[in-house]
Protein backbone atom coordinates (compact mmCIF):
# COMPACT_ATOMS: atom_id res chain seq x y z
CA UNK A 1 0.00 0.00 0.00
CA UNK A 2 1.29 3.44 -0.90
CA UNK A 3 0.80 6.23 1.63
CA UNK A 4 0.30 9.86 0.66
CA UNK A 5 0.83 12.30 3.58
CA UNK A 6 -2.08 14.71 3.19
CA UNK A 7 -1.30 18.23 4.40
CA UNK A 8 -4.49 18.14 6.51
CA UNK A 9 -5.25 14.47 7.26
CA UNK A 10 -1.77 12.98 7.68
CA UNK A 11 -0.65 9.74 5.96
CA UNK A 12 -3.52 8.12 4.06
CA UNK A 13 -3.86 5.29 1.52
CA UNK A 14 -3.09 6.53 -2.01
CA UNK A 15 -6.36 4.93 -3.20
CA UNK A 16 -8.22 7.77 -1.41
CA UNK A 17 -6.58 10.32 -3.69
CA UNK A 18 -7.00 11.32 -7.30
CA UNK A 19 -3.81 12.08 -9.19
CA UNK A 20 -4.25 15.43 -10.97
CA UNK A 21 -0.72 15.90 -12.27
CA UNK A 22 1.38 18.91 -13.11
CA UNK A 23 -0.29 22.25 -12.40
CA UNK A 24 -0.42 24.31 -15.61
CA UNK A 25 -1.58 27.94 -15.75
CA UNK A 26 -4.48 28.58 -18.15
CA UNK A 27 -3.48 30.97 -20.94
CA UNK A 28 -5.53 34.07 -21.68
CA UNK A 29 -8.45 33.01 -23.91
CA UNK A 30 -8.40 36.18 -25.99
CA UNK A 31 -4.74 36.24 -26.96
CA UNK A 32 -3.55 32.59 -26.75
CA UNK A 33 -2.13 31.12 -29.97
CA UNK A 34 -2.90 27.60 -31.19
CA UNK A 35 0.50 26.41 -29.95
CA UNK A 36 -0.18 27.82 -26.48
CA UNK A 37 -3.54 26.06 -26.33
CA UNK A 38 -1.94 22.84 -27.44
CA UNK A 39 0.63 23.14 -24.67
CA UNK A 40 -2.04 23.96 -22.11
CA UNK A 41 -4.32 21.10 -23.14
CA UNK A 42 -1.86 18.32 -23.85
CA UNK A 43 1.75 18.98 -22.88
CA UNK A 44 2.76 17.91 -19.38
CA UNK A 45 6.16 17.19 -17.92
CA UNK A 46 6.79 13.44 -17.82
CA UNK A 47 10.09 13.16 -15.93
CA UNK A 48 11.70 10.01 -14.62
CA UNK A 49 12.76 11.41 -11.24
CA UNK A 50 11.54 14.04 -8.79
CA UNK A 51 8.45 15.96 -9.84
CA UNK A 52 6.01 18.35 -8.19
CA UNK A 53 2.37 17.59 -8.89
CA UNK A 54 -1.15 18.07 -7.57
CA UNK A 55 -3.18 15.36 -5.84
CA UNK A 56 -6.82 15.64 -4.75
CA UNK A 57 -7.93 13.99 -1.51
CA UNK A 58 -11.15 12.72 -3.08
CA UNK A 59 -12.27 10.38 -0.28
CA UNK A 60 -10.98 12.49 2.58
CA UNK A 61 -10.83 16.24 3.16
CA UNK A 62 -11.52 16.94 -0.54
CA UNK A 63 -8.70 19.46 -0.73
CA UNK A 64 -5.92 19.76 -3.28
CA UNK A 65 -2.33 19.18 -2.17
CA UNK A 66 1.00 19.72 -3.86
CA UNK A 67 3.21 16.63 -3.65
CA UNK A 68 6.89 16.14 -4.47
CA UNK A 69 7.23 12.54 -5.67
CA UNK A 70 9.94 10.45 -7.32
CA UNK A 71 8.27 8.85 -10.34
CA UNK A 72 10.51 5.77 -10.40
CA UNK A 73 10.39 4.82 -6.70
CA UNK A 74 7.11 6.60 -5.79
CA UNK A 75 8.87 8.05 -2.72
CA UNK A 76 7.23 11.25 -1.46
CA UNK A 77 9.42 13.85 0.26
CA UNK A 78 7.39 17.05 0.58
CA UNK A 79 3.69 17.88 0.78
CA UNK A 80 2.00 21.22 1.17
CA UNK A 81 -1.36 22.78 0.44
CA UNK A 82 -1.80 23.38 -3.29
CA UNK A 83 -1.07 27.00 -4.12
CA UNK A 84 0.84 27.56 -0.87
CA UNK A 85 4.33 29.08 -1.05
CA UNK A 86 7.23 26.63 -1.02
CA UNK B 1 2.68 9.34 -52.04
CA UNK B 2 4.29 5.96 -52.42
CA UNK B 3 1.96 2.99 -52.58
CA UNK B 4 1.88 0.74 -49.54
CA UNK B 5 4.41 -2.02 -49.95
CA UNK B 6 2.81 -5.37 -49.58
CA UNK B 7 4.09 -7.36 -46.63
CA UNK B 8 3.57 -10.77 -48.15
CA UNK B 9 6.27 -13.20 -48.99
CA UNK B 10 6.29 -13.07 -52.77
CA UNK B 11 7.40 -9.38 -52.74
CA UNK B 12 10.20 -9.92 -50.27
CA UNK B 13 13.91 -10.29 -50.69
CA UNK B 14 14.84 -13.91 -50.20
CA UNK B 15 16.37 -14.25 -46.78
CA UNK B 16 19.37 -16.56 -46.43
CA UNK B 17 19.01 -17.71 -42.84
CA UNK B 18 22.04 -19.31 -41.21
CA UNK B 19 19.85 -22.31 -40.42
CA UNK B 20 16.35 -22.78 -41.79
CA UNK B 21 13.87 -23.94 -39.21
CA UNK B 22 12.14 -26.93 -40.78
CA UNK B 23 11.08 -30.42 -39.80
CA UNK B 24 13.72 -31.89 -42.07
CA UNK B 25 16.49 -29.76 -40.49
CA UNK B 26 15.28 -30.67 -37.02
CA UNK B 27 15.50 -34.34 -37.91
CA UNK B 28 18.90 -33.99 -39.59
CA UNK B 29 20.45 -31.97 -36.75
CA UNK B 30 19.01 -34.33 -34.18
CA UNK B 31 20.47 -37.27 -36.04
CA UNK B 32 23.92 -35.66 -36.33
CA UNK B 33 23.92 -34.03 -32.85
CA UNK B 34 24.46 -30.61 -34.42
CA UNK B 35 23.99 -27.40 -32.45
CA UNK B 36 21.73 -24.69 -33.86
CA UNK B 37 23.53 -21.40 -34.60
CA UNK B 38 22.40 -18.39 -32.51
CA UNK B 39 19.30 -16.71 -33.92
CA UNK B 40 21.11 -13.36 -34.16
CA UNK B 41 24.75 -12.36 -33.87
CA UNK B 42 26.75 -9.96 -31.73
CA UNK B 43 28.51 -7.09 -33.52
CA UNK B 44 30.91 -4.35 -32.48
CA UNK B 45 29.30 -0.91 -32.53
CA UNK B 46 30.28 0.85 -35.77
CA UNK B 47 31.05 4.58 -35.85
CA UNK B 48 28.25 5.31 -38.28
CA UNK B 49 24.99 3.80 -39.56
CA UNK B 50 22.49 4.95 -42.17
CA UNK B 51 19.64 4.45 -39.70
CA UNK B 52 19.68 4.08 -35.91
CA UNK B 53 16.58 2.63 -34.26
CA UNK B 54 16.25 3.17 -30.52
CA UNK B 55 14.29 0.38 -28.86
CA UNK B 56 14.72 -3.35 -29.46
CA UNK B 57 11.11 -4.36 -29.09
CA UNK B 58 8.62 -5.51 -31.68
CA UNK B 59 8.26 -2.00 -33.17
CA UNK B 60 11.97 -1.28 -33.52
CA UNK B 61 12.89 -4.73 -34.80
CA UNK B 62 9.96 -4.83 -37.23
CA UNK B 63 11.00 -1.44 -38.61
CA UNK B 64 14.57 -2.74 -39.03
CA UNK B 65 13.36 -5.93 -40.68
CA UNK B 66 11.04 -4.16 -43.16
CA UNK B 67 13.72 -1.53 -43.93
CA UNK B 68 15.99 -4.37 -45.01
CA UNK B 69 13.37 -6.68 -46.56
CA UNK B 70 11.14 -4.17 -48.37
CA UNK B 71 13.53 -1.29 -49.07
CA UNK B 72 17.01 -2.81 -49.17
CA UNK B 73 18.35 -0.50 -46.42
CA UNK B 74 20.57 -2.80 -44.37
CA UNK B 75 23.07 -0.42 -42.70
CA UNK B 76 20.81 -0.24 -39.67
CA UNK B 77 21.52 -0.46 -35.93
CA UNK B 78 18.87 -1.41 -33.38
CA UNK B 79 19.84 -0.26 -29.86
CA UNK B 80 18.28 -1.48 -26.63
CA UNK B 81 19.35 -0.53 -23.14
CA UNK B 82 18.54 -4.04 -21.90
CA UNK B 83 17.76 -7.33 -23.66
CA UNK B 84 15.46 -7.61 -26.69
CA UNK B 85 11.80 -7.47 -25.76
CA UNK B 86 12.53 -6.38 -22.19
CA UNK B 87 10.01 -3.55 -22.29
CA UNK B 88 6.42 -3.50 -23.45
CA UNK B 89 6.99 -6.27 -26.03
CA UNK B 90 7.56 -8.82 -23.29
CA UNK B 91 5.07 -7.42 -20.79
CA UNK B 92 1.83 -7.15 -22.75
CA UNK B 93 -0.93 -9.75 -22.73
CA UNK B 94 -0.33 -10.71 -26.40
CA UNK B 95 -3.88 -10.05 -27.60
CA UNK B 96 -4.42 -9.26 -31.30
CA UNK B 97 -7.56 -7.57 -32.64
CA UNK B 98 -8.64 -4.87 -35.06
CA UNK B 99 -12.15 -3.97 -33.84
CA UNK B 100 -11.41 -0.30 -33.26
CA UNK B 101 -13.73 2.70 -33.40
CA UNK B 102 -12.34 5.10 -36.01
CA UNK B 103 -11.93 4.15 -39.71
CA UNK B 104 -8.25 5.17 -39.50
CA UNK B 105 -7.71 2.90 -36.51
CA UNK B 106 -9.61 -0.07 -37.95
CA UNK B 107 -7.73 0.08 -41.27
CA UNK B 108 -4.38 0.37 -39.50
CA UNK B 109 -4.84 -2.47 -36.99
CA UNK B 110 -6.43 -4.72 -39.62
CA UNK B 111 -3.29 -4.43 -41.74
CA UNK B 112 -1.37 -5.53 -38.66
CA UNK B 113 -3.53 -8.62 -38.22
CA UNK B 114 -2.99 -9.49 -41.90
CA UNK B 115 0.78 -9.27 -41.40
CA UNK B 116 0.60 -11.29 -38.17
CA UNK B 117 -1.27 -14.06 -39.99
CA UNK B 118 1.57 -14.39 -42.50
CA UNK B 119 4.35 -13.76 -40.01
CA UNK B 120 5.36 -17.33 -39.19
CA UNK B 121 5.87 -18.06 -42.92
CA UNK B 122 7.55 -14.69 -43.58
CA UNK B 123 10.04 -15.04 -40.74
CA UNK B 124 10.51 -18.82 -40.76
CA UNK B 125 9.75 -18.69 -37.05
CA UNK B 126 6.81 -20.18 -35.20
CA UNK B 127 5.11 -17.17 -33.59
CA UNK B 128 2.20 -19.35 -32.37
CA UNK B 129 -0.61 -17.12 -33.63
CA UNK B 130 -3.86 -18.57 -32.36
CA UNK B 131 -6.88 -17.06 -34.10
CA UNK B 132 -9.59 -17.73 -31.57
CA UNK B 133 -12.00 -14.82 -31.59
CA UNK B 134 -12.34 -11.85 -29.28
CA UNK B 135 -15.40 -11.03 -27.13
CA UNK B 136 -15.84 -7.54 -25.67
CA UNK B 137 -18.63 -7.68 -23.10
CA UNK B 138 -21.16 -4.89 -22.67
CA UNK B 139 -22.60 -4.36 -19.18
CA UNK B 140 -24.53 -1.18 -19.89
CA UNK B 141 -26.71 0.35 -22.61
CA UNK B 142 -24.00 2.90 -23.31
CA UNK B 143 -21.33 0.31 -23.99
CA UNK B 144 -23.75 -1.78 -26.08
CA UNK B 145 -24.36 1.33 -28.18
CA UNK B 146 -20.60 1.88 -28.64
CA UNK B 147 -20.29 -1.76 -29.70
CA UNK B 148 -22.96 -1.41 -32.37
CA UNK B 149 -21.10 1.65 -33.60
CA UNK B 150 -17.79 -0.24 -33.61
CA UNK B 151 -19.37 -3.22 -35.41
CA UNK B 152 -20.71 -0.95 -38.18
CA UNK B 153 -17.38 0.91 -38.60
CA UNK B 154 -15.60 -2.47 -38.71
CA UNK B 155 -17.96 -3.91 -41.35
CA UNK B 156 -17.57 -0.79 -43.50
CA UNK B 157 -13.79 -1.42 -43.44
CA UNK B 158 -14.23 -5.13 -44.24
CA UNK B 159 -13.41 -6.32 -40.72
CA UNK B 160 -15.50 -9.13 -39.29
CA UNK B 161 -17.31 -7.87 -36.14
CA UNK B 162 -20.85 -8.23 -34.90
CA UNK B 163 -22.91 -7.63 -31.77
CA UNK B 164 -24.16 -10.85 -30.14
CA UNK B 165 -26.65 -11.49 -27.32
CA UNK B 166 -25.93 -13.07 -23.90
CA UNK B 167 -27.06 -16.53 -25.07
CA UNK B 168 -24.44 -16.46 -27.81
CA UNK B 169 -21.85 -15.24 -25.28
CA UNK B 170 -22.69 -18.25 -23.12
CA UNK B 171 -22.30 -20.55 -26.13
CA UNK B 172 -18.90 -19.08 -27.04
CA UNK B 173 -17.57 -19.00 -23.47
CA UNK B 174 -19.61 -21.32 -21.22
CA UNK B 175 -17.80 -20.33 -18.00
CA UNK B 176 -19.01 -16.73 -18.11
CA UNK B 177 -21.80 -15.83 -15.71
CA UNK B 178 -24.44 -14.24 -17.96
CA UNK B 179 -27.24 -14.46 -15.39
CA UNK B 180 -29.11 -11.39 -14.21
CA UNK B 181 -27.85 -12.08 -10.67
CA UNK B 182 -24.39 -10.76 -11.54
CA UNK B 183 -23.43 -7.37 -10.16
CA UNK B 184 -22.96 -6.10 -13.73
CA UNK B 185 -25.12 -8.38 -15.91
CA UNK B 186 -23.85 -9.08 -19.44
CA UNK B 187 -26.21 -7.37 -21.91
CA UNK B 188 -24.38 -8.41 -25.06
CA UNK B 189 -20.94 -8.45 -26.61
CA UNK B 190 -18.92 -7.44 -29.63
CA UNK B 191 -17.80 -10.67 -31.30
CA UNK B 192 -14.67 -10.29 -33.42
CA UNK B 193 -13.63 -13.67 -34.90
CA UNK B 194 -10.25 -12.54 -36.40
CA UNK B 195 -8.89 -11.64 -32.95
CA UNK B 196 -6.59 -13.96 -31.06
CA UNK B 197 -3.38 -14.34 -29.11
CA UNK B 198 0.22 -14.90 -30.11
CA UNK B 199 3.52 -15.64 -28.37
CA UNK B 200 4.97 -12.13 -27.93
CA UNK B 201 8.58 -13.23 -27.29
CA UNK B 202 8.57 -15.29 -30.47
CA UNK B 203 7.48 -12.25 -32.49
CA UNK B 204 10.42 -10.24 -31.10
CA UNK B 205 12.90 -13.08 -31.69
CA UNK B 206 11.53 -13.81 -35.16
CA UNK B 207 11.94 -10.19 -36.27
CA UNK B 208 15.41 -10.04 -34.68
CA UNK B 209 16.47 -13.19 -36.50
CA UNK B 210 15.03 -11.96 -39.80
CA UNK B 211 16.64 -8.52 -39.48
CA UNK B 212 20.01 -10.02 -38.49
CA UNK B 213 19.98 -12.39 -41.47
CA UNK B 214 19.51 -9.36 -43.76
CA UNK B 215 22.50 -7.52 -42.25
CA UNK B 216 20.97 -5.36 -39.50
CA UNK B 217 23.17 -4.95 -36.40
CA UNK B 218 21.38 -5.63 -33.12
CA UNK B 219 23.01 -4.08 -30.05
CA UNK B 220 21.65 -5.12 -26.68
CA UNK B 221 22.75 -3.49 -23.41
CA UNK B 222 23.44 -0.28 -25.32
CA UNK B 223 21.74 2.69 -23.70
CA UNK B 224 21.29 5.96 -25.57
CA UNK B 225 22.60 8.86 -23.49
CA UNK B 226 22.16 11.71 -25.95
CA UNK B 227 21.11 12.71 -29.46
CA UNK B 228 23.15 15.29 -31.38
CA UNK B 229 21.00 17.82 -33.19
CA UNK B 230 22.50 20.82 -35.01
CA UNK B 231 20.61 23.29 -37.20
CA UNK B 232 17.39 21.32 -36.70
CA UNK B 233 18.87 18.09 -38.09
CA UNK B 234 19.99 14.87 -36.45
CA UNK B 235 23.76 14.26 -36.64
CA UNK B 236 24.35 11.35 -34.32
CA UNK B 237 23.54 9.35 -31.24
CA UNK B 238 25.64 8.98 -28.08
CA UNK B 239 25.47 5.66 -26.28
CA UNK B 240 27.09 3.93 -23.33
CA UNK B 241 29.20 1.94 -25.83
CA UNK B 242 30.35 4.88 -27.99
CA UNK B 243 29.08 7.53 -30.38
CA UNK B 244 27.35 6.83 -33.69
CA UNK B 245 27.14 9.26 -36.59
CA UNK B 246 23.80 8.97 -38.39
CA UNK B 247 21.30 11.09 -40.28
CA UNK B 248 18.18 9.14 -39.38
CA UNK B 249 17.06 8.19 -35.86
CA UNK B 250 13.81 6.39 -35.09
CA UNK B 251 12.52 6.52 -31.53
CA UNK B 252 10.64 3.21 -31.12
CA UNK B 253 10.66 3.10 -27.33
CA UNK B 254 7.72 2.67 -25.01
CA UNK B 255 7.78 4.01 -21.48
CA UNK B 256 10.92 6.04 -22.08
CA UNK B 257 9.67 7.73 -25.28
CA UNK B 258 9.42 11.19 -23.74
CA UNK B 259 12.91 10.91 -22.22
CA UNK B 260 14.41 10.03 -25.64
CA UNK B 261 12.45 12.81 -27.34
CA UNK B 262 13.66 15.29 -24.70
CA UNK B 263 17.22 14.49 -25.88
CA UNK B 264 16.28 15.61 -29.38
CA UNK B 265 14.22 18.57 -28.15
CA UNK B 266 10.85 17.23 -29.36
CA UNK B 267 7.88 17.73 -27.05
CA UNK B 268 5.36 14.90 -26.83
CA UNK B 269 1.83 14.99 -25.39
CA UNK B 270 2.54 11.77 -23.48
CA UNK B 271 2.23 10.67 -19.86
CA UNK B 272 3.68 7.37 -18.68
CA UNK B 273 1.50 5.05 -16.58
CA UNK B 274 2.25 1.50 -15.40
CA UNK B 275 -0.14 -1.26 -16.41
CA UNK B 276 -0.22 -4.46 -14.41
CA UNK B 277 -1.00 -7.98 -15.51
CA UNK B 278 -0.98 -11.41 -13.88
CA UNK B 279 -0.91 -15.07 -14.83
CA UNK B 280 -2.36 -18.12 -13.04
CA UNK B 281 -1.24 -21.70 -12.72
CA UNK B 282 -2.00 -23.82 -15.80
CA UNK B 283 -5.40 -25.52 -15.98
CA UNK B 284 -7.05 -27.67 -18.62
CA UNK B 285 -8.13 -25.79 -21.77
CA UNK B 286 -11.63 -24.39 -21.19
CA UNK B 287 -11.53 -20.87 -22.63
CA UNK B 288 -11.32 -20.75 -26.41
CA UNK B 289 -11.80 -16.98 -26.84
CA UNK B 290 -10.33 -13.76 -25.52
CA UNK B 291 -12.72 -12.10 -23.03
CA UNK B 292 -12.65 -8.35 -22.39
CA UNK B 293 -14.85 -6.35 -20.05
CA UNK B 294 -14.46 -2.59 -20.03
CA UNK B 295 -16.76 -2.10 -17.08
CA UNK B 296 -14.85 -4.60 -14.94
CA UNK B 297 -11.44 -3.39 -16.22
CA UNK B 298 -10.25 -6.87 -17.11
CA UNK B 299 -9.25 -9.05 -20.05
CA UNK B 300 -8.75 -12.79 -19.89
CA UNK B 301 -7.22 -15.32 -22.25
CA UNK B 302 -5.88 -18.84 -21.85
CA UNK B 303 -2.45 -19.56 -23.28
CA UNK B 304 -1.52 -22.74 -25.13
CA UNK B 305 0.10 -23.94 -21.88
CA UNK B 306 -3.20 -23.53 -20.04
CA UNK B 307 -2.29 -20.51 -17.92
CA UNK B 308 -4.87 -17.75 -17.66
CA UNK B 309 -3.47 -14.32 -18.51
CA UNK B 310 -5.24 -11.37 -16.88
CA UNK B 311 -4.73 -7.75 -17.79
CA UNK B 312 -6.29 -4.56 -16.50
CA UNK B 313 -6.40 -0.84 -17.12
CA UNK B 314 -3.48 1.46 -16.32
CA UNK B 315 -2.63 2.42 -12.73
CA UNK B 316 -4.33 5.58 -11.45
CA UNK B 317 -1.21 7.77 -11.42
CA UNK B 318 1.85 8.34 -13.61
CA UNK B 319 4.98 6.42 -12.70
CA UNK B 320 8.04 4.67 -14.12
CA UNK B 321 7.86 2.02 -11.40
CA UNK B 322 7.38 -1.51 -12.69
CA UNK B 323 6.53 -3.12 -9.38
CA UNK B 324 3.24 -4.89 -8.80
CA UNK B 325 0.84 -3.83 -6.08
CA UNK B 326 -1.46 -5.80 -3.78
CA UNK B 327 -4.40 -3.42 -4.45
CA UNK B 328 -4.17 -4.33 -8.11
CA UNK B 329 -4.23 -8.10 -7.68
CA UNK B 330 -7.07 -7.88 -5.14
CA UNK B 331 -9.17 -5.74 -7.46
CA UNK B 332 -8.34 -7.89 -10.47
CA UNK B 333 -9.22 -11.16 -8.72
CA UNK B 334 -12.57 -9.70 -7.67
CA UNK B 335 -13.36 -8.63 -11.21
CA UNK B 336 -12.36 -11.97 -12.72
CA UNK B 337 -14.62 -13.79 -10.26
CA UNK B 338 -17.52 -11.49 -11.18
CA UNK B 339 -17.19 -12.85 -14.72
CA UNK B 340 -16.17 -16.44 -13.99
CA UNK B 341 -17.09 -17.54 -10.46
CA UNK B 342 -15.75 -21.05 -11.23
CA UNK B 343 -12.16 -19.74 -11.09
CA UNK B 344 -12.26 -19.06 -7.35
CA UNK B 345 -9.82 -21.89 -6.53
CA UNK B 346 -7.26 -21.04 -9.23
CA UNK B 347 -4.01 -19.59 -7.87
CA UNK B 348 -2.16 -16.61 -9.34
CA UNK B 349 1.46 -17.50 -10.11
CA UNK B 350 2.94 -14.08 -10.73
CA UNK B 351 2.15 -10.48 -11.59
CA UNK B 352 4.17 -7.79 -13.33
CA UNK B 353 3.90 -4.28 -14.74
CA UNK B 354 4.86 -2.58 -17.99
CA UNK B 355 4.98 1.08 -18.94
CA UNK B 356 2.30 2.64 -21.14
CA UNK B 357 2.79 5.96 -22.91
CA UNK B 358 -0.69 7.42 -22.88
CA UNK B 359 -1.67 10.08 -25.43
CA UNK B 360 -4.71 12.36 -25.01
CA UNK B 361 -6.72 10.55 -27.73
CA UNK B 362 -5.57 6.93 -27.20
CA UNK B 363 -3.92 6.84 -30.62
CA UNK B 364 -0.17 6.63 -31.31
CA UNK B 365 2.19 9.34 -32.49
CA UNK B 366 4.01 8.27 -35.67
CA UNK B 367 6.09 9.82 -38.41
CA UNK B 368 8.32 12.87 -38.85
CA UNK B 369 8.96 15.50 -36.19
CA UNK B 370 10.10 19.14 -36.39
CA UNK B 371 13.69 17.82 -36.09
CA UNK B 372 14.89 16.69 -39.51
CA UNK B 373 15.83 12.99 -39.53
CA UNK B 374 14.29 12.30 -36.12
CA UNK B 375 11.22 10.09 -36.43
CA UNK B 376 8.91 8.78 -33.75
CA UNK B 377 6.87 5.60 -33.37
CA UNK B 378 5.67 6.24 -29.84
CA UNK B 379 2.61 6.87 -27.68
CA UNK B 380 1.55 3.24 -27.86
CA UNK B 381 -0.44 3.28 -24.66
CA UNK B 382 -2.09 -0.07 -24.09
CA UNK B 383 -2.33 -1.17 -27.74
CA UNK B 384 1.26 -1.21 -29.02
CA UNK B 385 1.98 -4.91 -29.37
CA UNK B 386 -0.89 -5.67 -31.75
CA UNK B 387 0.33 -2.87 -34.04
CA UNK B 388 3.96 -4.03 -34.22
CA UNK B 389 4.13 -5.35 -37.81
CA UNK B 390 2.14 -2.56 -39.47
CA UNK B 391 4.08 0.10 -37.53
CA UNK B 392 7.38 -1.42 -38.59
CA UNK B 393 6.22 -1.61 -42.19
CA UNK B 394 4.88 1.95 -42.21
CA UNK B 395 7.90 3.46 -40.41
CA UNK B 396 10.28 1.64 -42.78
CA UNK B 397 8.33 3.11 -45.68
CA UNK B 398 8.43 6.53 -43.98
CA UNK B 399 12.23 6.37 -43.58
CA UNK B 400 12.90 4.99 -47.06
CA UNK B 401 10.61 7.37 -48.96
CA UNK B 402 10.98 10.43 -46.74
CA UNK B 403 7.21 10.82 -46.90
CA UNK B 404 4.41 9.83 -44.58
CA UNK B 405 2.53 6.74 -45.82
CA UNK B 406 -1.22 7.18 -46.05
CA UNK B 407 -1.96 4.47 -43.49
CA UNK B 408 -0.32 6.49 -40.68
CA UNK B 409 -1.13 10.00 -41.98
CA UNK B 410 -3.77 10.47 -39.28
CA UNK B 411 -1.32 9.72 -36.45
CA UNK B 412 1.15 12.63 -36.95
CA UNK B 413 2.50 14.73 -34.10
CA UNK B 414 0.96 17.85 -35.67
CA UNK B 415 -2.60 16.61 -35.07
CA UNK B 416 -2.59 18.00 -31.53
CA UNK B 417 -1.92 21.59 -32.60
CA UNK B 418 -4.43 21.23 -35.43
CA UNK B 419 -7.05 19.70 -33.13
CA UNK B 420 -7.63 16.69 -35.43
CA UNK B 421 -7.46 13.94 -32.84
CA UNK B 422 -8.16 10.27 -33.60
CA UNK B 423 -10.35 9.44 -30.61
CA UNK B 424 -9.97 5.76 -29.80
CA UNK B 425 -10.81 5.89 -26.11
CA UNK B 426 -14.07 4.02 -26.70
CA UNK B 427 -12.23 1.03 -28.21
CA UNK B 428 -8.68 1.19 -26.87
CA UNK B 429 -9.13 1.90 -23.18
CA UNK B 430 -10.30 -0.95 -20.99
CA UNK B 431 -11.52 1.40 -18.30
CA UNK B 432 -13.75 3.61 -20.45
Amino acid sequence: MMLVPCAWCGPRDAAEFQHVGEAVARPDVGSATREQWRAYLYLRANPCGWTTETWYHRMGCRKFISVERHTETNEIRAVRAAGAAQ
Amino acid sequence: MQALTNGYRQDRRRVAYPAKYSGLNLFRRGLMHQEWPPAWRHHDLKGSYDVVIIGGGVHGLAAAYYLAANHGITDVAVLDKSYLGSGGSGRNTAILRSNYLTPEGVRFYDRSIQLYRQLAADLDFNVMFSRRGHLTLAHSDASLRTMRWRAEVNKAQGVDSEVVDPAEVKRLAPFIDVSLQARYPVLGALWHPPGGIIRHDAVVWGYARGADALGVHIHQNTEVTGIDVTDGRVRGVRTTRGDIATRVVLNATAGWATLICDMAGVELPIQTFPLQAAVTEPVKPFLSTVIVSGTLHVYISQTDRGELVFGASVDPFTSYSMRGSLEFIEGLAGHVLELMPALSKVRVLRQWAGLCDMTPDFSPVMGHTPVDGFLVDVGWGTYGFKAGPVSGEAMANCIASGQTPEIIAAFGLDRFAGGVLVGEKGAAAVGH
